[in-house]
């Protein structure tokens, strides 16, 4: 459904990805590996088109169709969203109309925000009327994002680190929730360095300087992610010699 | 129907355009003053709130006090406006809150079809001790922007009082803003000023919020959103006077500009005269920050629609 081609960025001077290749199936979770700096965040911005992440070398296809030259709101509009590591903080606007917002464009089906607070769990009496300000604490706000993604009903869900920053007692709660999107038929793209979280998906795909590694089961993606990549002296600077060899990792 | 009930339906009108119920306009049970250019057109007190109104030649007089002890249930209702498309309004009103009551008062100031109005307020209030009064004030203007608003406020609030204000202009277009207000604060009182304006056209804004810490423990917030759009200049400048023992101020000023014409700028001033006040501020002038903007578009909206979103959330 998404085929990423090749997908070259350089940003101020510095190559973030390089001749990267990636291709997701539909209603599949998708794990993307990779240690800090090494371009994950980058991905998920390319892919969701942000402004100052338009100019890629390369094609990004999804359902056949070109989308590298759509914006935000056109790729959003044909079923692409991001739930972002660190999440906006809105003044004056309510949980329930931030998470109503992305009612409007959603697929059949969609569930109202008080449906898409319990899956996130959160009680929604507490927390509807409440803005998506600085008064919610990191973790809250994460919720409320992955809440917001699922009352879209997209068709494809970048979750960047959807995990991080979340008390180790609501890892579950958030795991289940991927699972939700993945049981409502959206194909979930889940960037995460935790080789755990990362192990729920269908496939996985290491990335490390700028370009997926391997791709394939994800326990075996995350053990060649902890072999080679957890070590890498390489982020960010990725040298022909880094190249995929049938799936082997040839460190220098 | 007799001229003032013309006078009162159309001003009831634009008070329920401007967000304001007109119903409690009529209601018995809450106090209420209907100010139509110089005619006092309606007028309602209820135990413990006493409501004065006398007519001048430009405008009225009012004169608004509170028993001590009060608490009044139902907000007391003030509603100033000019219909037609030229006049003046100088409304100069006192507001006594006794000790210990507790009262909010919705005003609604509307000038529908304004080409060349002036409204003036000079307000003086006196807020009891451990009384609280919120004041809150919206404003309902045409698209014409022909209109100066000069709102100035005096506020002195005694020992353990609090008085919240908030200004709101957000629907059509002013013309020319002024905002004046200061407080006296004395030991353990509280004050908030609050001012949310959403400027267009060729609007000129200017909002001034001071705030004296002249008591042990005053606290003062002097808070402004302004929004800059078309060819629209604002300036604010939030100031906070620590001149008691532990004192703690606080000004919080957001611009937003949507459009390369408009202008902002922001002054806070801090002045700390007894070293055991504290004062602190924060403000930002710019563009609607991206990542909001972005974080809305993910979800379908437009570029437009979503920077709207932003503006009307901070305006709220």
């Amino acid at each position: 459904m998404l085929q990423l081609q090749n997908l070259g960025l350089i940003l101020d001077g510095n190559q973030i990805l390089k001749n990267l290749n990636l291709e997701t199936r539909p209603g599949e979770i998708h794990s993307i590996l990779g240690a800090n700096g090494t371009g994950k965040s980058t991905l998920a911005s390319v892919i969701a088109g942000l402004s100052g992440y338009r100019h890629v070398d390369g094609k990004l296809l999804f359902h056949g169709e070109d989308i590298t030259d759509l914006s935000i709101s056109e790729r959003a509009r044909r079923g692409i969203t991001l739930a972002w590591q660190e999440p906006a903080r809105f003044e004056g606007l309510s949980v329930a109309e931030y998470i109503g917002l992305g009612q409007r464009f959603a697929g059949d089906g969609c569930a109202s925000p008080r449906e898409c607070l319990m899956k996130v769990g959160l009680v929604p009496e507490n927390y509807l009327a409440r803005a998506v300000d600085s008064t919610l604490s990191g973790g809250e706000r994460k919720r409320i994002e992955l809440a917001s993604v699922l009352a879209m009903k997209p068709k494809l869900a970048i979750l960047d680190e959807p995990d991080s920053g979340i008390d180790a007692l609501s890892i579950d709660c958030v795991v289940e929730v991927i699972k939700t999107f993945s049981r409502n038929g959206t194909t979930v793209l889940l960037i995460t360095h935790h080789e755990e979280v990362a192990e729920i998906a269908d496939r996985a795909s290491s990335l490390c300087g700028g370009t997926i590694m391997k791709t394939g089961d994800p326990v075996a993606v995350a053990r060649f992610f902890r072999n080679h990549c957890q070590e890498c002296l390489h982020v960010n600077l990725p040298g022909e010699e880094e190249k995929i060899n049938d799936g082997v990792f040839e460190a220098i | 129907m007799t001229e003032y009930s013309k006078q009162f339906e159309m001003l009831s009108e634009a008070y329920e355009i401007s967000g304001g119920d007109a119903a409690a306009l009529l209601d018995k049970h809450s106090g209420s003053l209907v100010v139509h250019h110089n005619k006092i057109i309606g007028r309602n007190e209820i135990p413990g709130v006493h409501i004065e109104g006398s007519e001048t030649p430009t405008g009225a007089r009012a004169k608004i006090s509170v028993d001590p002890g009060t608490v009044v249930e139902k907000p007391v209702h003030l509603c100033f406006g000019v219909i037609p498309k030229e006049g003046i309004q100088e409304i100069i009103s006192e507001f006594d809150i006794g000790d210990r009551a507790i009262v909010t008062f919705l005003a609604h100031c509307t000038f529908p079809n304004a080409v060349k109005v002036k409204h003036t307020m000079a307000a003086k209030i006196h807020v009891g001790k451990n009384a609280q009064m919120t004041y809150s004030e919206t404003h309902y203007h045409g698209e014409f922007g022909g209109i100066e608003v000069l709102p100035v406020v005096k506020v002195v609030i005694d020992e353990g009082g609090m008085l919240k204000n908030e200004f709101k202009l957000t629907k059509g277009s002013v013309g020319e803003l002024r905002i004046d207000y200061e407080g006296d604060l004395k030991k353990d009182a509280v004050c908030e000023f609050d001012a949310k304006v959403y400027g267009k056209n060729e609007d000129r804004i200017s909002v001034k919020e001071s705030i004296y810490l002249n008591g042990v423990n005053a606290r003062g917030l002097a808070k402004s959103r302004i929004v800059s759009s078309d060819r629209c200049h604002s300036e604010v400048i939030g100031e906070v006077i620590g001149n008691a023992a532990d004192s703690r101020g606080h000004v919080d000023c957001v611009e937003i500009i949507k459009g390369k014409e408009a202008r902002a700028s922001a002054i806070p001033r801090l002045v700390v005269v007894d070293d055991r006040a504290k004062l602190t501020h924060e403000a930002a002038i710019g563009s609607v920050d991206k990542k909001q903007v972005e974080t809305l578009m993910a979800r379908g909206l437009s570029e437009n629609e979503a920077v709207d979103v932003v503006v009307r959330g901070m305006l709220k």
